[in-house]
């Protein structure tokens, strides 16, 4: 199908590209980019006021599938991808069963390639059924389809096997996707400090971070493997972050809208909405993470979206699963850092399109040289989206099945800027607003 | 983020749950402490019943085992002239595969007017108090280690009864604070009275540094924690804690925070000495101090029952 978007504000944060311009879209590609002339298009889309950038790529989704098909999970949560503007996601391998097979991931594929509303990217268990025991067969779930292998939120105890893990993943130039977490200290269900003190939470202390940061990064010194760490959540663990970087450590790391924008006192009166992995912690913390992400030691955004059942969240504070929706709020939440850091917002978009392809890298395969940019020959991924938009965050009118943010209306009284209008994945139109959503 | 309002209070500022100290004003914790003198006078006659909740039914919901709280609770209710039903559960509402939510909403099918509730989950009470009806009032009975108002109200009678003025007064903490719910309601009861100076005391694996934030003072060492002191509360260490990481040996925490009649003499003559019960004899209090002319212990659980019916009542007669 020809598709043309005519007349938006372009923005490629790969090229700098920063003008008003038509994309004209061909089969899955761009095929043109400028004054668009004497192209036949089957569909036009009126970009004018509205700004066209690439799709989203979330590097931490999970879409409880294995586990929750009956639910329909797959094709909500790509639903929701889709309508946040996110074009591609990678999605943790903590499923039901986990992901420690070909043939799961091969399914799992399949069956979101059906849907076609988001490309995905799972990644493969790196010890099967993530018990931190024995490894994954990673050269198979490579082929299968994975892009990297993780732990997800178990952690690993026993270091001898995580040393040979980074040495086998090494061996075949995998990435290593690792949530800084010491197993011992990690307990608790909110950040230690003044607030879960007066609640009487247990606290998860700076150190877990840190402790966990210390091991990684001498086990990466000894093994030169790539390792991503996810969901850094601390001030100290930044500062150990920036200093591996310029030591000049294989390693990216990301951050979650959470943390990005909340903090302990968040918590309010028990407020389980609040519960999330890594736990909100202080407000220097959250400035350090800001700042860090600014300047680029974060490399990229991600939404850490975990659709939690609605049974599972009305628990007192300390019974309740952890996990927010957050695909559908990726967009607005990197555009309202972006405007709270006086950044150009090429930058704020970069770090939900381009930085999280670069942390794929070669994983992309031929997708590399193109995902999470605007480019003539490129894949056609693309968001569409109102920047002068603003919107008020309704759990139910959510496409995820996970109701719970803590960015709700009722929640935070405030809008939520940037709206998407449409989204192409592969040159087709995988979500459209329709007229009552503008 | 918005700022909520205070979910025990309506928009009059009147009590229409009591689940933490915490937020409460001055007037609020005053008032409940004058209406609880006035009850004292009742369980002094010979009948002891007074008509505030007749026909009303409060629900002893005790998530946590608990004989002593669950009774005096039971006691006032009656005392109340309220219909008390006692449900004991087992301590995880999950485990037993009927939700928290479910739970209550099946006992306000039965008309209940009032929850008792002590749960092992801190917060667990401010879940149920946004879930019921706006004529059912919450009072919390102790959750995990967040708060457990009622005694510490019953802390802030017992003081007042034999210090008559907070304002002067230097009040030391012993013991196991980071998991104590009395602790914490203590220290919310006693800054908002005008305490100039709450000591926290303890090892560092038992008193957080967190914890002056609360607005205490945070003491590691026994002898500066109590110097001086018009009234020490010493807290209940429970068995599964005293040997491990946090401790090495109840041993070991009474020779360094147990209280003794030599340690005792740092405090001011007229010290009193406090303890939410059941004591541990030679673990954090010894027998000499427990039954000695310093402590209060005794009236503490008399007050008990007073507050009780106060806060009952109090509520009771508020409306959302």
């Amino acid at each position: 199908m020809k598709v043309l978007i005519r007349n938006g504000r372009v923005i490629d944060p790969a090229s700098g590209r920063d003008e008003v311009a038509d994309i004209a879209i061909a089969a899955d590609r761009i095929v043109g980019i400028g004054a668009v002339r004497d192209f036949d298009a089957e569909r036009e889309i009126d970009a004018t006021g509205l700004v066209v950038a690439p799709g989203l790529v979330d590097l931490a989704a999970r879409l409880r599938e294995p586990g929750q098909e009956h639910e329909g999970m797959l094709e909500s949560e790509l639903a929701a991808a889709a309508a946040g503007g996110v074009t591609s996601l990678v999605c943790p391998p903590d499923t039901d069963p986990v992901l420690d097979e070909p043939g799961l991931v091969e399914m799992l594929k399949f069956r979101a390639r059906k849907l076609s509303r988001c490309r995905l990217f799972p990644l493969g268990a790196l010890t099967r059924k993530l018990e931190g025991s024995v490894l994954t067969e990673m050269a198979e779930l490579t082929e299968a389809g994975c892009i990297g292998f993780s732990q997800a939120d178990r952690t690993m105890t026993d270091t001898q096997v995580l040393l040979r893990a980074l040495q086998y993943a090494a061996t075949f130039g995998y990435t290593v996707w690792l949530r800084p977490l010491d197993a011992w200290l990690g307990g608790g269900m909110a950040a230690q400090g003044a607030v879960a003190t007066r609640l009487g939470l247990s606290g998860v202390p700076v150190v877990a971070e840190t402790v966990a940061l210390h091991t990684l990064f001498e086990l990466v010194r000894a093994t030169n493997a790539r390792v991503h760490l996810c969901r850094l959540s601390s001030a100290a663990g930044v500062a150990l972050l920036r200093a591996a970087k310029a030591e000049g450590l294989p390693v990216t790391a990301d951050v979650s809208i959470n943390s990005l924008h909340l903090t302990d006192v968040d918590i309010g009166y028990f407020n389980a909405d609040m519960r999330v992995v890594p736990p909100l912690r202080q407000g220097a913390d959250r400035d350090a993470l800001r700042a860090a992400l600014a300047d680029g030691t974060l490399d990229a955004l991600v939404s850490d979206h975990n659709p939690v059942a609605e049974d599972m969240k009305n628990l007192p504070f300390g019974e309740a699963e952890p996990g927010a929706t957050g695909l559908e709020l990726l967009l607005s939440l990197a555009l309202r850092w972006g405007a709270d850091s006086g950044l150009p917002l090429a930058q704020s978009l970069s770090r939900v399109t381009l930085d999280p392809v670069r942390v794929l890298g070669d994983a992309l395969g031929s997708l590399a040289s193109s995902a999470g940019r605007l480019v003539e020959g490129g894949v056609a991924d693309i968001c569409v989206f109102d920047p002068q938009a603003e919107w008020r965050v309704m759990p139910d009118a959510l496409a995820s099945q996970g109701k719970h943010t803590p960015f709700s209306f009722a929640s935070t009284g405030m809008a939520m800027p940037g709206r998407v209008r449409a989204t192409l994945v592969a040159g087709t139109v995988a979500y459209e607003a329709r007229d009552a959503d503008r | 983020m918005l700022s909520r309002r205070n979910p025990q209070l309506n928009a009059h500022g009147e009590l229409i749950h009591l689940l933490s100290i915490e937020g409460l004003p001055k007037a609020v914790l005053t008032q409940i402490l004058d209406t609880a003198g006035t009850f004292l006078s009742v369980n002094d006659r010979d009948v002891k019943k007074v008509p505030l909740l007749r026909g009303k039914s409060v629900f002893n919901l005790f998530f946590e085992n608990s004989t002593r709280t669950r009774t005096t609770f039971e006691i006032a209710a009656k005392r109340l002239s309220a219909d008390v039903i006692n449900l004991d559960i087992a301590r995880s509402s999950t485990a037993k595969g009927e939700s928290l939510l479910d739970t209550i909403a099946n006992l306000s099918a039965m008309h209940a007017d009032m929850f008792i509730v002590r749960h092992a989950e801190s917060g667990a009470p401010y879940l149920i108090a946004q879930h019921v009806a706006p004529h059912v009032h919450v009072v919390n009975a102790g959750d995990g280690r967040h708060a457990h108002p009622t005694q510490g109200l019953l802390d802030m009678y017992t003081i007042r009864h034999f210090k008559k003025d907070f304002t002067e007064l230097t009040v030391a903490i012993v013991g196991d604070i980071v998991h104590s719910r009395v602790a914490r309601s203590d220290i919310h009861a006693l800054t908002t009275l005008g305490v100039p100076e709450i000591r926290a005391v303890g090892p560092k694996t038992l008193v957080p540094g967190d914890l002056a934030a609360m607005g205490v003072r945070v003491c590691h060492d026994m002898a500066e924690g109590i110097r001086g002191a018009d009234v020490i509360i010493m807290l209940r260490l429970q068995n599964e804690r005293m040997s491990g990481a946090l401790l090495p040996s109840a041993g070991e925490f009474f020779k360094s925070y147990g209280l003794t009649a030599e340690k005792l003499a740092l405090a001011k003559p007229d010290c009193i000495v406090m303890h939410p019960g059941p004591i541990n004899r030679g673990v954090e209090i010894d027998s000499s101090v427990a039954d000695g002319s310093h402590s209060v212990i005794l009236p503490q659980v008399t007050f008990g029952i007073a507050v009780r019916m106060a806060v009952m009542s109090t509520i009771a007669g508020n409306a959302a």
